[in-house]
């Protein structure tokens, strides 16, 4: 478990933050730009000084200012990786690499050879840091944090200075990281995609404060999260099992809710944890249940609230037999078919509309 | 050298013998130095900056009689450096050392100064992520980042020490083979009946050492430039 509690004054802005995160696990720190994200990490590796706060990891107390416990940040075994990857310009990538390695505090539990082959840098080894791209940089940051042999790792908008095609160059690695090992990352990010693929947890932070947090799946629908991505990206994260593949259709079946979701995943073992995200706005409501229709899926709930949305439309919660999803309806349409709190509806959305992924 | 007399060879030998040690002992300080009024915030620093400056502001002649005060055989420091080290800086080239390192300490502290400021503070942070304490960063990232800077301050100070008169002439005089560097030589050489071509060669000898520290210190910060791919 990692508990994180500060408060930071700075001229007049006001850190307040407190969140926890089982471990393993990747907490996002969600929120807009300003919104004390950066300094709220800065206080966990101990790079900033809190005016109050607490921070342990798995029982081991790094900053308690009550009892006047402040590890220096050399010592907490805290791995950072920096937005613009701060790698030592006078060394190669090799020695960059290296450095980490050789201030490890603990016997090496992740060696070299490990983090060159799972960041792919064999070719990169021999190469000066200011000849390598913007993406190649944060894999060699990565790197260079994994080496110091982390018990927890932090990452400060890794992808923020690239553009989209580098960040999907990118995402994979911090996916491939996050299920190979078993440390705990702190991912601060305001861009809702990364977010989807490599969050286990989210805390919503404002104006220096830690809003909400939760799993990914109760925070995927919070207000205060929909306020940000916008109207278009807003949707439920829902997580389920492969059943097995269908052998005509070449569908992956998955077990979601009470319900099941055909998605395009060819080679899911049964028994693999898929995560998806129900749109709001791809997601179709009926009152009863379909048939003669091109869309494969229908999902069985209970309507259990209506909110009044953007442009004359309602967000219309269904529960799916424990998860909760939203479709997006026109306020037209939420009064001919009498929808209201209580009543059984389905759930449908296109299957080309999914987009899996393994969690 | 062919064209140069003994007593002209000796005067280069010495100079460059004073220049060196000047720059080494001053190194060390400068380096020290140009981190603290940098990187520390504390009462006295304006007046700290003010004192290093000072040989800039001063007459050299003031210095060198200054030195003459502290550091004499009978001053606070130096009667306590020969009493227990047995260091003589009167009339001796360790002296004439110490007066060029005065005189062009704040040249070094200012070119190092300028070049820690250009260093990126995140890298350090970096680094203190990774393990590094405070004497591992300063020594494996500071202290590199700023290398053009202390090759250049020591480049400049080793020149500037070089054509030092004033304050090495109040502070241990003008002894032969001992205390007389080059600018020296050449004022006796104008003193002295006939001395115009002695004269005329070490200035050019002094014009040439003067050019070729110039360009190694050029050829220096940029070849660690491109080392730094900037």
């Amino acid at each position: 478990m990692l508990t994180v509690s500060a408060t930071k004054h700075r001229g007049a802005f006001l850190l307040n933050a407190q969140f926890e995160l089982p471990t393993p696990g990747v907490v996002a720190l969600f929120g807009r730009s300003g919104c004390g994200k950066t300094t709220l990490v800065n206080v966990i590796a101990g790079l900033l000084a809190a005016d109050s706060g607490r921070v342990a990891l798995d029982g081991t107390v790094l900053l308690d200012t009550n009892r006047g416990i402040n590890v220096p940040p050399e010592r907490r075994r805290i791995g950072y990786v920096f937005q613009e990857a701060r790698l030592f310009p006078h060394m190669k990538v090799a020695a960059n690499l290296r450095y980490a390695l050789r201030r490890a505090a603990v016997a090496p539990f992740i060696g070299l050879d490990r983090v060159v082959d799972l960041l792919d840098l064999t070719p990169l080894m021999g190469r000066r840091t200011h000849a390598l791209s913007g993406g190649e940089r944060q894999r060699v940051a990565i790197g260079r944090a994994l080496l110091s042999q982390p018990s927890l790792l932090l990452l400060d908008e890794p992808l923020a200075s690239l553009d989209a095609s580098r960040r999907e160059e990118v995402l994979p690695y911090l996916e491939t990281l996050r299920d190979q090992l078993a440390i705990p990352m702190v991912y601060v990010s305001h861009n809702f995609e990364e977010v989807l693929r490599l969050a286990t947890h989210l805390v919503l932070m404002d104006a220096g404060k830690t809003v909400a947090q939760g799993n990914l799946s109760e925070m995927s629908l919070h207000s205060g999260v929909r306020a940000i991505i916008g109207a278009e990206a807003v949707g439920a994260i829902v997580d389920g099992t492969v059943l097995g593949t269908d052998s005509s259709s070449g569908l992956t079946r998955v077990q979601v809710g009470q319900g099941e979701l055909k998605v395009q995943f060819p080679e899911a073992a049964p028994g693999t944890r898929l995560r998806v995200q129900l749109l709001a706005r791809d997601l179709i409501v009926a009152t009863a249940h379909p048939r003669q229709i091109s869309v494969r899926n229908s999902l069985p709930g209970v309507i259990t609230s209506i909110a009044s949305d953007v442009d004359d439309s309602d967000l219309i919660a269904i529960d799916i037999g424990g998860l909760l999803i939203m479709a997006r309806v026109t306020k037209a349409a939420t009064h001919e078919l009498g929808l209201a709190p209580g009543l059984p509806v389905w759930a449908l959305v296109k299957t080309a509309s999914l987009r899996p992924h393994v969690i | 050298m062919m064209w140069l007399s003994a007593n002209e060879s000796e005067a280069l030998a010495l100079s460059l013998s004073v220049a060196a040690r000047s720059v080494l002992l001053s190194l060390p300080l400068a380096l020290l130095l140009a981190w603290v009024l940098t990187r520390r915030r504390f009462p006295g620093r304006t007046l700290l900056d003010a004192f290093v400056h000072l040989p800039l502001v001063l007459p050299p002649v003031v210095v060198g009689y200054l030195l003459l005060l502290l550091f004499g055989a009978r001053g606070p420091i130096g009667g306590w450096l020969e009493r227990v080290f047995g260091i003589e800086l009167i009339f001796t080239r360790n002296g004439a050392a110490l007066a060029t390192a005065v005189m062009s300490f704040p040249l070094m502290v200012r070119a190092m100064r300028i070049s820690l400021e250009t260093v990126d503070r995140g890298l350090e942070d970096a680094a203190r992520t990774l393990g590094a304490g405070a004497v591992d960063r300063f020594v494996s990232i500071t202290l590199p980042l700023m290398l053009p800077g202390v090759l250049a301050g020591a480049i400049t100070a080793f020149s500037a020490a070089l054509g030092e008169f004033g304050a090495v002439i109040t502070f241990v005089s003008n002894i032969p083979g001992e205390t007389r560097t080059l600018p020296l030589a050449l004022y006796t050489a104008l003193q002295t009946p006939g001395g115009d071509s002695e004269a005329a060669r070490l200035a050019i000898v002094s014009c040439a050492l003067g050019l070729g520290g110039l360009l190694l210190s050029e050829w220096f910060a940029r070849r660690v430039r491109r080392m730094l791919g900037r």
